[in-house]
């Protein structure tokens, strides 16, 4: 599967009510880290058919940003079953990026 | 298989290495920890590069990255651990594999360096940022703190000014080693207070930061509420796996003049994490050409 670009509307049905566990990728366009890390995301979502990746930008989407605590990006937020599971900030490598989904 | 040259980091000075040994016909493998680019990927704007009066740090480093690739360079994505000089052949290894080579340039620049007070790292993502340029949209017209006395620590002060209701710069000092201009700048804006001769001893937050301990030098401490802190207390060189093969000064950086030559014969330093007076990203891409040059110069010999 691709990576999903989520907004506040589409996100309870994406992320909360999700039957697969959920890795959201908070980021902006104007973040280098982000631009770096998203081959990385690209290539999960399209490896891993048990994991659903998405995508969510914090300059359109601020209150969804606010309302997870996102203040440092990028951030990567794993959800199951509506809830944070996991989080992670900063470029990380595939491996570091596969562990958070463990 | 034996590689010519092993260059450790893909920053600007490691892929400036790569870009030299590929155009003199020597194999060359980089390795880097993360990711190519090095620290320069977080600059929003590069604009003291030659030539290139206006690109992002992604597209900076993403460019420098396909010229090495296209030259022929090879990268892989593992951590150096050491590094170990058997005389014409040296050993180069990672959690996963070791590699040989007959040169090694060492360009692993530098890492940010940590305020060292408790739940620190627990709350970056949380209200601890070390890069103003990425996180200070996060904090539009909120409270803000600044630690440290650099000039990155005065140009994060200026650039959130514009964003944050008010920042507070705190400093362990009174004065400005360098950067005074930006100090003078900084005292005009009426949002900014400073908290010189002042420690951070404490971060105290719930989910978030929320606010600080800050103890001055006369004894006297005060809570100051703030969202935000950026760290920005210096850097710290990434060498500290390879001191058996180079020296380091006082500080962690590698002893090396312009030359980047060290005290192993075949093994080389490039960039920031190397002793020199200006460290930018058109002296640590010289300073791959010099070593690379260097490396060449050894092989061939």
């Amino acid at each position: 599967m691709a990576v999903i670009k989520v907004t506040r509307d589409n996100f309870e049905a994406e992320v909360l009510k999700s039957d697969k566990p959920v890795l959201a990728d908070f980021n902006a366009d104007w973040c280098g880290p982000c631009r770096m890390l998203a081959p990385t995301l690209e290539e999960i979502a399209a490896e891993r058919d048990d994991v659903k990746v998405v995508s969510i930008n914090i300059d359109d989407e601020d209150i969804l940003a606010e309302d997870y605590g996102v203040s440092s990006i990028p951030c990567l937020v794993v959800f199951k079953n509506g809830s944070e599971v996991n989080r992670s900030i900063g470029l990380r490598p595939k491996d570091a990026v596969l562990e958070l989904l463990r | 298989m034996k590689y010519d040259i092993i260059i450790v980091g893909a920053g600007p000075a490691g892929m400036t290495a790569a870009i030299y040994a590929r155009r003199a016909n020597k194999t060359a493998l980089l390795l880097e920890a993360a990711s190519y680019g090095g620290q320069i990927i977080n600059a929003h704007k590069i604009e003291n590069y030659p030539a290139e009066p206006h690109i992002s740090g992604f597209d900076f480093a993403t460019k420098m990255y396909e010229q090495a690739k296209e030259l022929g360079a090879e990268f892989r994505f593992e951590k150096v651990i050491a590094i170990k000089d058997n005389g014409d052949t040296k050993v180069v290894s990672t959690p996963s594999a070791e590699y040989e080579c007959g040169a090694v340039i060492i360009a692993t620049g530098s890492d940010k360096r940590k305020l060292g007070v408790a739940r620190e790292d627990e709350l970056v993502g949380r209200g601890v940022s070390y890069c103003a340029a990425c996180d200070g949209a996060f904090f539009r017209k909120k409270t803000v703190a600044v630690a440290g006395g650099t000039r990155t620590a005065l140009e994060d002060a200026l650039y959130l000014a514009d964003i944050a209701e008010k920042v507070y710069l705190i400093h362990r000092l009174d004065k400005f080693h360098g950067a005074e201009a930006d100090y003078e700048r900084l005292q005009a804006r009426d949002n900014v207070e400073f908290l010189l001769n002042c420690e951070i001893t404490a971060l105290n937050a719930d989910k978030k930061l929320e606010s600080i301990n800050v103890k001055s030098k006369d004894g006297s401490t005060q809570t100051v509420e703030v969202s935000g802190l950026f760290v920005a207390v210096g850097r710290v060189p990434e060498n500290q796996n390879f001191a058996s093969v180079i020296d380091l000064d006082e500080k962690g950086y590698a002893v090396s003049g312009e030359d980047c030559l060290t005290k192993t014969k075949g093994i080389f330093v490039a960039g920031d994490n190397r002793v020199k007076q200006v460290r930018q990203l058109v002296t640590a891409a010289a300073d791959g050409a010099v070593a690379a040059t260097a490396a060449v110069k050894y092989l061939n010999s």
